[in-house]
């Protein structure tokens, strides 16, 4: 990038509740069913049909606002936001307009270690339109010759969260997405599946010379299905842009497509104005009131979320890396945290062993879930604070644990781990290897220091690896001083 | 507030964009008559506008009531054949429309 220029980034988030049923009708809430099964005279706007909102999702867009600390509407209103398009069957969405549910909030992101607030705009309430495939030539859009409509989504509730145009980078475009799906899926109020769609991001971005600059001209990119492709996509556009200023050309304000295959944006068309949806109150509902006492009830249900989780990570000693990456972790690896150091392990240790050895057996064994005891894994590393193994015995030894070969001390028997902790057997195995390389010795009392170190293998070999390698170096050192 | 701004004055309209987003395709020679029409209701809503309203409760909805809520429970769904049976055309249980892009 130029010296002197600024992204400008606000990412718009739409969430898709997982409830039983619609927003506004008893269709159920699904995926992947065969086309037109969840439809009603609701949701497809047949004649006389009438909307009534559904209680759950206004618990939930509430539960999510205070999960983004923010402000909750006492008093809130639907608006109808007016638009043709065929997967739009009452070519209106119920939405919400100039007083949403939820607003002036923020949420922490964290990217190379720094932490930044993101601001949240608002987060409103409406619902999700039909599906649509374009027929004709390679499925693409603009070559089409027929639409087919699918409702089953038509009317499924859906939040959308819009953030503050606080975002700078790419990577933080990236951290922040995935910082809210967290979030999300740690409320339990959405599948948060970006392969399915439950969770879609669209990204605002403009350029400017310097912080204190006026705004540039902001572009809509949509169509990133992967967080990979957010990150790519948004950091093409800023570099597009620049370019295209540099050039001296101008931004015009315009929605463009992220074509993951090319790697570029282009063009969808030119951005219809704000007023042109013709918002007006959705005469059909009644407004929403939330009291304080609904809103309390609701704060005491929300669940630890990552943040906290990591604060608390934090004061229990681990590094900032693991306790980061721990808090997101899924609930099978933090419950094997929790329960290991609730066995009485030291947690620093516990995360970094979690975190580091237990997540790459996973890996290596392809395997997605794990059940272990966790009280053989904080017995493992007691074994390790007690020099009872070294760091490459304990590997040896969670293998065990992992594959359900019993307690940690049971598995360090049979598979013949255990460290020599007999100073006595480490001390004559020291004297006979001293016995046994006179030369070695006479090398090491010339200065020849380095010497040490094959002296040291020879006892680790004599022990079978089982004496304290750094008790056995100064052992060594102790008698050829 | 300055009320004067909200006085009743002849409303200028662009009614063909107007039409475009209503999806209408209105006859030329009906423009003039539709403009001025449509002119005088928008000029009433100024006069209404205009009132003070200073101490009057707003109401957004005539019921007076809020939060009306359903139980998020699935209540069924119509039969799908019968469904697109009420469409132009369909196919293999879609609704079968012209392709998008020429839709706008």
């Amino acid at each position: 990038m130029s010296v002197g220029w600024e992204p400008v980034i606000g990412i718009e988030v739409h969430v898709e509740l997982a409830t039983q049923s619609k927003m506004f009708c008893g269709c159920a809430v699904s995926f992947g069913e065969a086309p037109n099964t969840n439809v009603c005279p609701t949701c497809l706007a047949l004649p006389g049909a009438l909307p009534v909102t559904n209680g759950k999702a206004i618990e939930w867009i509430i539960k999510i606002g205070l999960a983004l600390h923010c402000e909750i509407s006492e008093w809130s209103v639907f608006h109808r936001k007016n638009y043709f398009y065929a997967d739009l069957p009452k070519n209106y969405q119920i939405s919400q307009y100039d007083v949403p549910v939820c607003h002036d909030g923020w949420l922490d992101i964290d990217v190379d270690g720094e932490t930044a607030r993101i601001g949240i705009e608002r987060a409103h309430q409406e619902e999700d339109t039909g599906k649509s495939l374009h027929m004709g030539e390679g499925g693409r859009i603009h070559a089409a010759t027929e639409t087919l409509l699918d409702f089953n989504r038509a009317g499924v509730p859906l939040v959308e969260v819009v953030s503050k145009p606080d975002i700078r980078s790419a990577a933080q475009a990236r951290a922040y997405a995935q910082t809210l799906r967290q979030v999300i899926a740690e409320l339990g109020v959405s599948d948060a599946r970006l392969e399915e769609g439950s969770i879609r991001f669209d990204a605002n971005i403009s350029v400017r010379q310097g912080p204190d600059a006026e705004f540039g001209t902001k572009v809509e990119i949509k169509n990133m299905n992967s967080f990979r492709s957010l990150e790519k996509a948004v950091d093409f556009e800023i570099k597009r842009q620049i370019a295209e200023l540099e050039a001296e050309g101008t931004i015009i304000q315009e929605t463009r497509h992220w074509d993951e295959e090319a790697a570029v944006t282009t063009s969808m068309r030119t951005k219809e104005g704000s007023s042109d949806y013709r918002y007006f109150t959705e005469p059909d509902l009644v407004p929403l009131v939330v009291t304080p006492e609904w809103r309390e009830h609701i704060l005491s249900t929300l669940p630890e979320l990552p943040h906290q989780r990591k604060d608390r990570y934090l004061a229990l000693g681990v590094d900032t890396q693991t306790a980061l990456a721990l808090s997101s972790a899924d609930t099978a690896l933090r419950s094997l945290f929790e329960d290991t150091v609730g066995a009485g392990a030291d947690a620093k240790a516990a995360a970094n062993w979690i975190t580091g050895e237990v997540v790459a057996w996973m890996r290596r064994e392809s395997v997605d879930t794990i059940d272990v005891d966790s009280a053989s894994v904080a017995e493992m590393i007691g074994m390790i604070d007690a020099n009872e193994l070294s760091a490459s015995a304990a590997k040896e030894v969670l293998d065990g644990i992992l594959r359900g070969e019993g307690t940690a001390r049971a598995v360090a028997e049979s598979r013949d781990l255990i460290q020599m902790t007999d100073t006595g057997a480490i001390e004559s195995a020291v004297d006979s290897v001293l016995a046994d390389n006179p030369d070695a010795v006479e090398r090491y009392r010339a200065g020849e220091q380095k010497v040490v170190g094959f002296l040291v293998g020879q006892v680790m070999r004599a022990t079978q690896g089982k004496a304290d390698p750094k008790a056995v170096n100064g052992l060594l050192r102790e008698k050829l001083s | 507030m300055d009320r004067s701004t909200l006085l009743p004055m002849p409303i200028d309209i662009d009614i063909a964009h107007v039409a475009r987003l209503a999806r209408l395709d209105l006859p030329e020679d009906e423009l003039d008559t539709l403009r001025s029409q449509l002119s005088a209701i928008l000029e009433h809503a100024a006069k209404v506008q205009s009132l003070d309203t200073e101490g009057v409760e707003p109401s957004n909805h005539p019921l007076g009531f809020v939060n009306a809520f359903r139980e998020d429970v699935v209540t069924g769904s119509l039969d799908r054949d019968e469904v697109l049976a009420m469409a132009p055309e369909a196919r293999d249980g879609y609704f079968a429309a012209p392709p998008a892009m020429s839709q706008e």
